[in-house]
């Protein structure tokens, strides 16, 4: 009986250990939830916010970031101004495109219609593109989505922007939390901003009202608008004094459309 | 059947097993008779339903494409979390199914050499074997049973999808499970029964066809899992063209097949050694100390043989995930579970040095080793080195925070394809190094009478030490001066450097130790209490591993069911933390572990006899 005791102490120690390494011995890398679908208004949304969009894509749901990175795998992509009519000028061209619009969306929807050298799947001599079409597949983008990425690659190489944002209202997926927003029209008044976003909840702006967070009713003497546009998106990078961290709202930033956050900083610079 | 084995294990394991067997084999060849008739009525019932289908498929003309689910389609039931349930029961049954198709397969192997030597100690252990496996075979059973609730509980959308492409391959699979059960007590039941001449023919033709129904199960099962991962045979809208050989012969179909084939023979070595090492540690005589020593070593033989060429069964599974899709392979070999092929190189090390440290202990059997003890610190210090080298993570992203900083936790860029070819090297000279161990083992007992002794023994060290340059210039040549990114295809020359040298080395040494002589006899039993617990250690870590293994399998699907075809919509859907994984893991372990205990404390208790004085009338 102590042998048999001994024997599984021993197996359970080790069991212990392993388990005891995998979660001490080494690094806990949360990995990214699935993304999750929302609806997005493309309607409000300003070509920054699109582009930033085209960004979020890159990264999360369209994984380009796996293979684009510094490591080689893939071409970068910060050269693409330059890359593109090279490609297109190469004799080995055979797609449709004829500019550097044309040659991105070709690159993201057929990889295979040319492949840069060195780069295609193995044995196969550069004909094929390891590359997944991201239309389909894992990947899916909608119309909107793609061409929010073509933005950011241009944008991000340095070119001028050249796709629209498109009008109609397609859901977009996204990594992100927020579910319940529908799209609503972006609000011009800037009396229906403050309404919307409730700051008299907690600030007094023109007329007496809540106290929990400092009057605004100067607050344009005090402070430049870089200043206020990190107040209002990233609340807790300064606390105004004798008020609490955390109080004020930090999720403003994901509520709120770019053409309402100029309109409110007109605004509050403009109280003095 | 499964009480069937119940009774019939209880009477056939006692002393006087061998009056009571032949009666059990008549009872048991009845019910097979019986079951022959149920099992035409089955096929006939079976063809009918396969009928029906067609008929309704002919009706409907095409299949349905993959349902498109919301969180709400998924039961909950009790609160309890199905994933869970589904891993640890999928885990459960994997390992007793792995331990009860692995055995067969080495005891085939110990009879046919039992048969062709004539040595009847084989032949026992063949029939020790089986014996450790068929008290298994009912749990093995029940989990399936029970993993296949659990699905159709928690999963019930993603069952109906994968019964609809393979509802053949799932006929199939039921009826070849009774097929298997038929043939596994027959065999096992039948041993005594079957024994010389012809007979012994017969039992050993009923081996293979237990092996090749086994084989086939598990091949069977490998294709729904390979389709979750490389779905063929449907559109990308997952509708299913009908054709069911293309469905089972996915891409990865035939990778995993031969990874997992002898993974399992490797994991049912392990398992029967550690049978063998506690039936060492409370052997209560010299003879029994002895039988459970020799059955000890040809477990830990056969585990190593099957340990060596994992690594490159390993490696070609990761290549051609690789090849199937790009984003899987870095997902793989590259994102968050990088680190998971640390931990994996932890348990892989383990491995070697307690199958190795196994070996050294057990040259204390022969009064020749004196010789050899001297090199085995040397083998120790290379076999520690590499394993080092293989641990180390080179260009590993560190913490959480270094990872966001390089874009982000999803699928980050992690790099250790680079050094992939210091890995490869390490495991060719820690293979290697294992193969000396044992070649040390074997001459341990043993005087060459050839005349040019000398010089065959001067061959062997030119062709290790030339080998091992080969395999160490491949590796410093294609890790640090060439520059492709995937450079998993360059180790290739360098397990075929490994090759040669163990089959070069191999056949050299029969050469030498021809018409050898033996310094005297063994002393089975002449082995420390602490090599015992290598064996244990062996079978530990391999089922951890095993586990660790299986969540990486699946977790590289990420958020979907079938890649790119079904996605999970579930609450579980996301890919849990590495800790998280390895916890569940060890819980699972802990289980299998008591289960382990349950199933041989039965069999301990069948032979106990209670005789209580004056109960019973006279
Ligand atoms: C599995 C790895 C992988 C993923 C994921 C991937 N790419 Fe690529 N991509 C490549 C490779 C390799 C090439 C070069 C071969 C070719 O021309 O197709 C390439 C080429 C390109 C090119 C053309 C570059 C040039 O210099 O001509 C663009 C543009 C591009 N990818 C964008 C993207 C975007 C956007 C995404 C995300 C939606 C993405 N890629 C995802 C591997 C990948
Ligand atoms: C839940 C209460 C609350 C709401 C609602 C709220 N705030 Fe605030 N706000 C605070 C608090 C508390 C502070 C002080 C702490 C800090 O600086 O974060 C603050 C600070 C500020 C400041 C910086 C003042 C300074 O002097 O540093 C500005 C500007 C501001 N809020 C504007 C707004 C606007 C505009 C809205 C409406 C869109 C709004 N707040 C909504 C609580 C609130
Ligand atoms: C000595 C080296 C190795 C050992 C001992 C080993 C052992 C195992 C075991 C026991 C399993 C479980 C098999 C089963 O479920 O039936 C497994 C599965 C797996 N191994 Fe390995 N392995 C080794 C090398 C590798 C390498 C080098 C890789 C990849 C780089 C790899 C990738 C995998 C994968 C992806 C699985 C899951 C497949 C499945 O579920 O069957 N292995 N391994």
């Amino acid at each position: 009986m102590r042998k048999f005791v001994t024997v599984i102490a021993f197996m359970v120690v080790a069991i212990g250990l392993f388990a005891g390494y995998s979660n001490f011995g080494i690094p806990q890398i949360e990995p990214a939830p699935p993304p999750i679908e929302e609806k997005i208004d493309l309607g409000s949304m300003t070509m920054d916010q699109y582009v930033a969009l085209g960004e979020r894509l890159f990264n999360g749901k369209g994984t380009c970031k796996l293979c684009h990175n510094s490591l080689g795998r893939a071409p970068a992509l910060d050269a693409i101004s330059t890359n593109a009519q090279e490609r297109l000028d190469d004799p080995r061209y055979e797609g449709e495109a004829t500019n550097t619009e044309e040659y991105l969306i070709e690159s993201l929807v057929s990889p295979s219609a040319f492949v840069v050298a060195g780069f295609g799947k193995k044995g196969t001599n550069d004909t094929e593109s390891p590359m997944p079409d991201a239309s389909s597949g894992s990947i899916s983008f909608s119309q909107a989505e793609l061409t929010a990425v073509i933005a950011y690659l241009q944008d991000n190489a340095g070119l001028e922007i050249t796709v629209e944002i498109p009008s109609d209202l397609e859901p977009v997926i996204e990594d992100d939390e927020d579910e319940d927003a529908e799209p609503r029209e972006a609000f011009t008044e800037i009396r229906d901003i403050v309404e919307n976003f409730d700051c008299e909840a907690c600030h007094t702006i023109t007329e007496e009202a809540g106290d929990a967070g400092p009057k605004l009713s100067t607050i344009g003497a005090k402070r430049d608008r870089d200043y206020l546009r990190r107040a209002l998106l990233n609340p807790n990078a300064d606390i105004a004094e004798g008020f609490e961290e955390d109080l004020m709202p930090d999720d403003l930033g994901q509520q709120i459309y770019a053409s309402e956050l100029e309109i409110l900083l007109d605004y509050l610079t403009a109280l003095k | 059947m499964i009480i069937i084995d119940k009774i019939a294990g209880i009477y056939s394991l006692k002393s006087n097993r061998n009056k009571l067997v032949p009666w059990v084999v008549i009872v048991l060849l009845a019910l097979v008779l019986l079951a022959n008739d149920a099992h035409q009525n089955t096929i006939e019932a079976a063809q009918q339903v396969a009928e029906a289908i067609e008929d309704q498929a002919a009706a409907a003309r095409t299949h349905v494409p993959a349902p498109k689910l919301t969180a709400a389609d998924y039961p909950t039931v009790a609160g309890v979390n199905g994933r869970l349930v589904v891993w640890v029961v999928a885990q459960l049954h994997l390992w007793f199914a792995a331990f009860v198709l692995a055995v067969p397969i080495f005891v085939f192997i110990i009879e046919a050499i039992g048969m062709r030597t004539r040595d009847k100690r084989y032949d026992d252990m063949a029939y020790e074997f089986i014996k450790v496996s068929i008290t298994a075979y009912s749990l093995t059973a029940i989990l399936g049973g029970l993993l296949l609730f659990s699905l159709i509980l928690f999963y019930p959308h993603l069952f109906t999808y994968l019964s609809t492409i393979f509802s053949e391959t799932m006929l199939y699979y039921a009826l070849l499970f009774f097929a298997e059960s038929a043939v596994l007590y027959l065999y096992y039941y039948g041993w005594n029964w079957l024994q010389g001449g012809f007979r012994k023919w017969v039992h050993l033709t009923l081996g293979l066809m237990l092996n090749a129904v086994g084989t086939t199960l598990m091949l069977l099962a490998n294709a729904w899992l390979t389709f979750m991962m490389s779905p063929a045979g449907v559109d990308p809208a997952g509708v299913f063209s009908g054709d069911s050989w293309a469905a089972i012969h996915n891409f990865l179909w035939n990778p995993i097949n031969i990874h997992r084939f002898v993974a399992n023979i490797a994991y049912g070595g392990s398992i029967v050694g550690a049978y063998a090492a506690f039936k060492f540690l409370t052997a209560r005589n010299q003879q029994e100390k002895a039988h459970y020593d020799w059955m000890g070593y040809n477990a830990n033989f056969i585990a190593i043989c099957a340990l060596l060429p994992l690594p490159f069964a390993g490696y070609y599974l990761a290549a051609e995930i690789y090849a199937y899709s790009q984003q899987m392979g870095i997902t793989l070999m590259g994102g968050i579970f990088a680190w998971l092929f640390i931990i994996q190189a932890v348990l892989i090390g383990t491995l070697f040095l307690s199958a190795n440290y196994y070996l050294w202990c057990g040259m204390g059997r022969s009064d020749g080793a004196k010789r050899y003890t001297k090199y085995i610190k040397y083998i120790a210090i290379v076999l520690v080195g590499s394993f080092l080298v293989w641990f180390t993570p080179h260009t590993l992203v560190l913490t959480n925070s270094e990872l966001k900083s390089l874009g982000g936790p999803h699928h980050s860029i992690l790099g250790p394809l680079g050094i992939m070819p210091a890995k490869n090297t390490a495991v060719n000279i820690m293979i290697i190094f294992t193969f000396l161990s044992f070649l040390f083992y074997r001459r341990s007992n043993k005087i060459a009478t050839v005349s040019w002794e000398k010089t065959g023994n001067i061959c062997q060290v030119a062709l290790f030490s030339s080998g091992i340059a080969n395999i160490l210039f491949l590796g410093i040549y294609h890790g640090y001066f060439t520059n492709t990114v995937y450079k998993v295809a360059a180790s290739i020359p360098q397990v075929v450097t490994t090759l040669v040298v163990i089959v070069g080395s191999l056949v050299l040494d029969s050469f030498i130790y021809r018409k050898s002589r033996d310094v005297g006899p063994l002393h089975w039993g002449r082995i420390p209490e602490r090599a015992q617990y290598a064996l244990f250690l062996l079978a530990v870590a391999f089922t951890w591993l095993m586990g660790l293994m299986g969540y990486i399998r699946s977790g590289i699907r990420q958020h979907w069911h079938v890649v790119d075809i079904m996605r999970d919509a579930s609450a579980q859907a996301f890919t849990p933390t590495l800790g998280y994984a390895a916890n569940v893991v060890s819980v699972a372990a802990l289980l299998f572990l008591a289960m382990v205990i349950f199933v041989f404390w039965i069999a301990q208790v069948s032979s106990s006899k209670t005789l209580p004085a004056g109960y019973w009338k006279e």
